[in-house]
């Protein structure tokens, strides 16, 4: 059931995947849980997008396998999907170019209703209760927006020198938005208030905390692979099966990349270098 | 060349309220720690849940309880489901649900290892020891042998003993400061073997029945066969929760008349 006075909302998360976990999967489900409970948002859609070989982050493993791990695990989802195009290009492409891309498709998708009625039935409930609550003259934003879904160390490495080019930051938290899933020890409310451009615009960053650890890092999946212990119950079944067929994650493919420079360092150094 | 690993069977009792990943959990990262040691060959794991005789706040029917477990562990080659503990009338000492299954254990192993030595004399290797079956459990298990009256001492000493603990500590809990406070676990602390779950998960079953009276996602915290069975049934709502609500703990009741000597002395 579409709530008419909800804002449309598509999550994108963009990221690494080296392997996805359960962790990421709990991400979405936080945040549609979140976003949904305030009223005002109908999370439609979410969008798994891995990064590309280009990325060169250490450890790395070929984005055809984590593509294809990201389907299996999102096969049991009705909302969640995966999509390859980051993964495709052959060059590193900046987040901030990967919302824009997404956010066109969204738009011209539009036109064709593809929405997927991501509501269960145990969820009706509660959506008729908010709708009830909220005021029938709360105006709907025009069109559905697309917001970055990612964790607190995500926002926090905004912080990091040469990462991320401070024009992209503005434009993700000013013009689409951000949904960032607290992970224990951090602290996103104390981030946002120490950097100008995230202060500005605070209201376009949702702080899902989630009050439950559970910290199953894909690094640390990668160590427990590496020294042959389990990892059933931390990713889906699919994915260790896969993981075992394909005999990924040895203590080779942990150093894969381990002496070049991760992509956007190479590249924001390059421009500044050369004035 | 035969090593003499022992046969180990890795049994969990506990309410399985519902089961989750995190439970599923526990017998990986235990037979990995025991395989490692190069002591154990872990053959199998039991899931005992709990009879509704136990009395604890929330607890759903036994048979939906088990249900559940069967779902969950459908995928899994080595560790199943047994029902003996929840069909008994009242509610059963975990050392005498141990014994149960220990006896039950022996008892295959006789028959087949008989079995065997008729087959084949190349077959048998110098020692091959019985198979041991050991308490698989958390670190809170550990901490609740201070809770007076729940345990009896006699039982505490035969837990670790006779049989041993393998406990997966989580979280903030220091299982090695239980093992230190007791005398009895401290006695048999080479019987204790404590696994390190070095992954932060707090998911709880309490979690989970907080989150789905809540009409919050639990998906990828369960298996999804146990979220629509949970929604088929419709468990887990505020009422469920206040099941046995104002009443004491069965083991408290029936222990009641012993002596409570308290471990941490």
């Amino acid at each position: 059931m579409e709530n008419p006075t909800t804002s449309k909302v598509v999550l994108l998360a963009c990221g690494s995947f080296n392997p996805i976990t359960n962790m990421h999967l709990r991400m979405f489900e936080l945040a549609r849980d979140h976003l949904e409970d305030t009223g005002q948002y109908s999370v439609i859609k979410g969008i798994i997008s891995p990064v590309g070989d280009a990325y060169k982050k250490k450890g790395l493993i070929e984005a055809s396998h984590r593509v294809e791990m990201a389907r299996l695990a999102t096969e049991s989802s009705e909302w969640i999907t995966v999509d390859s195009w980051e993964s495709q290009q052959s060059d590193w492409v900046e987040t901030s170019k990967v919302i824009r891309h997404h956010y066109e498709e969204l738009l011209a998708r539009e036109h064709n209703r593809d929405d997927v009625d991501t509501v269960k039935y145990t969820k009706k409930r509660r959506i008729e209760e908010n709708y009830i609550a909220s005021s029938v003259h709360h105006r709907k934003r025009d069109g559905p927006q697309l917001m970055l879904l990612c964790g607190a160390d995500v926002l926090e490495s905004f912080g990091i020198p040469n990462l991320w080019k401070q024009e992209d930051i503005a434009e993700i938290v000013g013009r689409y938005g951000l949904v960032c899933v607290t992970r224990s020890g951090s602290d996103p409310h104390k981030f946002i208030n120490q950097s100008d451009d995230l202060w500005k615009y605070r209201k376009n960053i949702h702080v899902v905390h989630e009050w439950v650890t559970n910290d199953i890092s894909a690094t640390h999946v990668r160590r427990a692979l590496r020294r042959g212990r389990s990892v059933r119950y931390l990713l889906p079944e699919s994915v260790v099966r896969y993981v075992q067929e394909h005999s990924l994650y040895s203590a080779e493919s942990e150093q894969k990349n381990a002496d070049v420079v991760l992509a956007p360092f190479q590249k924001y150094s390059d421009a500044s270098t050369s004035g | 060349m035969a090593s003499c690993r022992v046969p180990l069977v890795l049994l969990a009792c506990g309410s399985f309220n519902p089961i989750t990943n995190q439970h599923m959990r526990l017998f990986e990262l235990a037979r990995d720690h025991m395989h490692s040691t190069g002591r154990f060959e872990v053959v199998g794991g039991i899931v005992s849940p709990v009879s509704d005789g136990y009395g604890k706040q929330g607890l759903v029917p036994a048979k939906h309880r088990i249900s559940m477990a069967k779902l969950a562990l459908q995928s899994s080659n080595w560790v199943t489901v047994d029902e003996w503990e929840s069909q008994q009338p009242d509610w059963t000492e975990t050392v005498v649900t141990m014994r149960y299954h220990h006896g039950r254990i022996l008892k295959e192993y006789e028959q087949s290892a008989g079995r065997h030595s008729d087959a084949s004399e190349n077959f048998a290797s110098p020692s091959s020891p019985f198979p041991q079956l050991k308490l698989l459990c958390g670190a809170d298990f550990l901490s609740s042998f201070k809770i007076p009256g729940l345990w009896l001492d006699d039982h505490v000493e035969e837990l670790v003993q006779r049989f041993g603990l393998v406990c997966v500590s989580r979280g903030s809990l220091q299982p090695e400061r239980a093992v230190h406070e007791s005398d009895t676990l401290f006695r048999h602390r080479r019987n204790v073997f404590l696994v390190r779950e070095w992954v932060r998960n707090e998911t709880s079953a309490t979690e989970i029945r907080r989150a789905l009276r809540r009409d919050q996602s639990v998906k990828y915290l369960i298996p999804d066969s146990v979220i629509e069975y949970i929604h088929q049934h419709e468990l887990y709502t505020e009422d469920s929760e206040r099941r046995n609500e104002g009443t004491a703990l069965r083991p408290l009741i029936k222990q009641a008349h012993q002596p409570i000597k308290s471990l941490d002395d």
